[in-house]
């Protein structure tokens, strides 16, 4: 670790308790949401579309009605009709409840293999899927576009007849009143970039494309729903978001939130792809109809081609720089699937593509575009990856022309408190050139590489991280102990966070806060835990919550004692102390103690607040990798990887490690073996893990990981955002270890073996 | 109409008697009818080794195996591991390592990391990365996994 002079001492952050779930996690007993089972428990499928444009001209359910067992089949028609109220879809992803419904279940048309057009629920589960087969769905069906270029050409097929391009960007054109898939067009700029170009000495341009990716949590999707006769709906599932699944649902089913509520399980996973409603709408009708509760689960290939990955983008990147390095101007365009409906992240794409310099002069130019695929979903820094894999790889290959180290480019142009954003805000304290310099000091930068076809490379990324809502109550129990309710969703360890970040504020130890994740009927309005927000919002609450009961426990102090409140004080050991008694004794409480009087001097203490915190601190981390690269067979072998990042403050360490370590992972997939197989049809080739292929053990070595120490100075504690950022250097940075490997820049990711193979050969010809 | 059978197997140490559809997996009857919901299911076809259990000494997705199938068997769940008075090594070295954040695929790793143990008491990292190719986990990266099991091995020899 490398902490700044401006990181304080702490007594429980930064220590590594185990965390409090862990045992239910290693036996077995975690109840995540597949594990429900309701008594008279009924099992939902989906009947999917096998085209992926087409009409849906009739769809015939008697015979799945007539199978035994079978107790409802439903389509669009059983839902109340949508409106155009907007609806958010976390990590500022926003849809319409019309476009969200049809997602959920089609009406006139599909648009993408997989889209659901009817639902079946049985009293069990091969009877369901007996029943899917029964199911009669006649289509007309229609050309398909998958390609983000082709779709934005005036040639290809529409998909939306009533979109039109919502045009964000104050120097364009008017807009267009014809049908078309570019739902929108936003730009950023700054400064003169013809200027910046013509005094460049040298000017890079590239194209890169990347694939979709999929989130790949473990867990399927699933939900279960009982809609009791007082119209009370109570769901159980997996998201990352109670509150979310709560304000969806009450949107498409049309009640009030209050008939609502819901109780997030244990979550196998997320990245982003569990922000939004698939299965629990459907659920809570089919439970409304039958009387029953009603479960419902995807299967591993339902999850690959109906749920939200990430989108496919076509990205050009051109930049100028000086023979001293510095970056004079750039250009980027951005064009980024939304899949079916509007809504892609191009956006954050956008704002984070040259986050990590001060470039005085630039235009971003980002297309939303829609094509025949599922609609996409957040996914770990959505957007970011791709935008800062083209212009990370452009930078190397400036720095590469230049002889310049690629680091030492990288410090020249750093972005450093004060730069502008493309938004407009400044940079406030940000941890980039501390980043860069912890990799120039590393061993594994300073190693040199053995071997034939082995090669390293750099890379940079950036996430600019976001705050939210929390909600907690506290209650001290009298054996000292504290009794915390959250609704925060517990992805990766927040339980541990938060008992720390409250054991800190009160001067007690991590094992004293017990930690409770509520449904929504059970504690006020919580945010969703996505966009890095978790452990720097719900620490703001700790943080709060803890000074509340200290002053009470300090007003209660001074009743026992018989003395002025002014006189007592609450210590950061978790001592109160007031003023000496008669014999000149120091009067001392702690917390424990008084814990165990409170019942006899006034009664328990409890409180309970929300907290709206924003801020959660822009976040770098950058990445070195050495690779090996197989000059027969294409393959390239991780050999060494080091993660750098400022991490503000690391609560748990542990924790902040694994989340390094994981977004390292899932970027090394992004970089050479996920990939989309698309056929001509637009059906998704690969739809399982074997074919998908996500990295295995035998796929990574050991993930060594820096963590810098930058304390966000908009936080009690320090804490930035963390989760997202180790996502976005992977590609960059081993596409830069090829080329060093063996002389080739690939522009394409993944970098799969075909990709390397392929330019191998055009090298040779 | 579904076609039921009674089958009898020896799970997790206690002879047990459930009644199965002709068509349900080991990991359907685990987790269906018999409510031993540790398992998890990721995929359903063998790719992801969240079901993985220990059937009659061999290592096992019990979403490839029929619950027909297993009559007369011994099969270890993840809920068989620990002792009535506390954890195995191994599930203290996944604490204390924090070699899980989700825990979705724990259970698999678990058991899997188990039935390795079994029979290579002291594995090299490459051995247990080789070993546990077969299980997916989207958190971790893997790292704190590894260094889990090497820890466990080491206080098992010790």
């Amino acid at each position: 670790m490398v902490a700044t002079p401006e990181k304080p001492q702490y007594k429980v952050i930064g220590t590594r308790p185990i965390r409090p779930d862990g045992t239910d996690k290693v036996i077995g007993r975690a109840e995540y949401g597949i594990d429900v089972r309701l008594p008279g428990m009924l099992y939902g499928r989906i009947k999917r579309s096998p085209y992926a444009h087409a009409i849906i001209k009739r769809i015939d359910a008697s015979k799945a009605l007539a199978l035994p067992g079978v107790k409802a089949v439903i389509t669009h028609d059983d839902f109340p009709p949508p409106g155009d109220t907007a609806m958010t879809m976390g990590e500022g992803g926003v849809s319409t409840a019309r476009f969200m419904l049809e997602g959920i279940m089609a009406s006139k048309k599909v648009l993408y293999r997989g889209q659901p057009v009817a639902a079946v629920c049985a009293t069990d589960h091969h009877i369901a899927e007996d029943a899917l087969e029964l199911i009669e769905v006649e289509y007309e069906p229609l050309p398909v576009v998958s390609d983000v270029r082709e779709a934005m050409s005036d040639a290809a097929p529409v998909l939306h007849e009533n979109l039109r391009t919502r045009d964000m960007a104050p120097l364009s054109q008017t807009p267009s009143d014809k049908p078309t898939n570019i739902a929108s067009h936003l730009r950023f700029a700054r400064g003169d970039v013809q200027a910046g170009f013509a005094a460049a000495d040298i000017v890079v341009e590239r194209e890169f494309e990347t694939s979709m990716f999929h989130q790949g949590y473990i867990e399927p999707h699933n939900g279960t729903a009982f809609w009791n006769r007082d119209g009370k709906l109570t769901v159980w599932c997996s998201t990352q978001g109670s509150f979310s699944v709560r304000a969806n649902l009450a949107t498409l089913l049309q009640i009030p939130v209050s008939q609502i509520n819901v109780i997030p399980m244990e979550i196998g996973g997320g990245f982003g792809g569990k922000l939004v409603v698939y299965l629990e709408p459907i659920a809570a009708v089919f439970s409304k109809i039958t009387g029953k509760p009603v479960k419902m689960m995807m299967t591993r290939d339902e999850v690959f081609e109906a749920t939200g990955p990430t989108s496919g983008t076509y990205i050009r990147v051109k930049m100028g720089a000086k023979k001293d390095g510095t970056l004079t101007a750039a250009e980027v365009y951005l064009a980024y699937e939304a899949g079916a409906f509007p809504g892609s992240p191009v956006g954050a794409g956008a704002t984070c593509a040259l986050a990590p310099y001060d470039i005085e002069n630039y235009v971003i130019d980002g297309y939303d575009v829609v094509v025949n695929k599922p609609k996409t979903a957040a996914y770990r820094a959505p957007g970011a990856p791709a935008a800062e894999f083209a212009v990370e790889s452009v930078v190397n290959e400036i720095a590469k022309q230049l002889d310049i180290d690629p680091i030492d480019l990288r410090l020249k142009n750093a972005a450093k408190e004060g730069t502008p954003r493309p938004t407009g805000q400044k940079f406030g304290r940000i941890g980039a050139v501390e980043v860069m310099q912890a990799m120039k000091d590393h061993p594994h930068y300073k190693s040199e590489i053995q071997g034939p076809d082995r090669g390293r490379g750099v890379a940079m990324g950036f996430w600019g991280n976001v705050g939210g809502e929390r909600s907690a109550t506290a209650a001290i129990n009298p054996d000292g102990t504290i009794k915390l309710v959250v609704g925060n969703v517990d992805i990766g360890g927040t339980r541990a966070a938060m008992a720390m970040m409250l054991a800190e504020t009160l001067g007690i130890s991590a094992e004293q806060v017990h930690p409770h994740v509520v449904g929504t009927d059970d504690i006020g309005a919580t945010g969703l835990t996505g966009g890095s927000s978790s452990a720097f919002a719900i620490g703001w609450t700790m943080y709060e919550l803890g000074l509340e009961l200290r002053k009470k426990l300090t007003e209660r102090a001074a009743r026992i004692w018989e003395v002025p409140e002014d006189q007592v004080t609450y210590g950061d050991d978790g001592v109160i102390r007031g003023p000496a008694d008669a014999e000149g004794k120091p009067r001392e409480m702690s917390f424990k103690e008084i814990a165990g009087r409170l019942a006899r001097t006034g009664g328990a203490i409890s409180a309970g607040l929300t907290t709206q915190k924003q801020g959660a601190g822009p976040a770098y981390g950058g990445h070195i990798v050495d690779v090996e690269v197989d000059r027969e067979t294409g393959k390239v072998t991780i050999l060494r990887y080091t993660a750098v990042q400022d991490v503000g403050t690391a609560i748990h360490p542990s924790y902040v490690e694994g989340q390094i370590q994981g977004g390292v992972a899932q970027g090394v997939g992004m970089a050479l073996t996920e990939e989309y197989y698309w056929g001509p049809d637009g059906r998704m080739q690969n739809a399982s893990f074997l074919d998908y292929r996500m990295p295995t053990t035998l796929d990574l070595p050991m993930i060594d990981t820096v963590l810098v120490e930058v304390p966000n100075p908009g936080h009690p504690y320090g804490v930035r955002g963390v989760g997202e950022v180790p996502i976005v250097p992977p590609m960059p940075a081993i596409q830069a270890a090829i080329a060093d490997a063996i002389g080739v820049n690939l522009y394409k990711a993944p970098m799969s073996p075909r990709v390397v193979l392929e330019a191998l050969l055009d090298k040779e010809r | 109409m579904t076609e039921r059978i009674i089958i009898t197997a020896t799970i997790n140490d206690e002879e047990t008697q459930f009644m199965a559809d002709m068509r349900d997996s080991l990991l359907d009857a685990l987790r269906e009818r018999i409510g031993l919901t540790g398992t998890k299911e990721g995929c359903n076809n063998g790719n992801c080794g969240a079901c993985a259990v220990i059937m009659d000494g061999r290592l096992v997705n019990s979403c490839c195996v029929m619950a027909a199938e297993v009559e007369g068997s011994e099969i270890t769940t993840v809920e068989g591991l620990a002792e009535a008075d506390g954890l195995t090594p191994l599930q203290e070295a996944f604490l204390e390592e924090a070699a899980l954040q989700c825990g979705i695929c724990t259970p698999g790793f678990l058991v899997a990391s188990k039935a390795l143990l079994d029979v290579n008491p002291h594995p090299s990292e490459h051995e247990i990365r080789f070993w546990l190719a077969g299980n997916l986990c989207r958190c971790t990266g893997y790292d704190k996994i590894i260094r889990a099991v090497q820890k466990a091995a080491a206080q098992r020899g010790a």
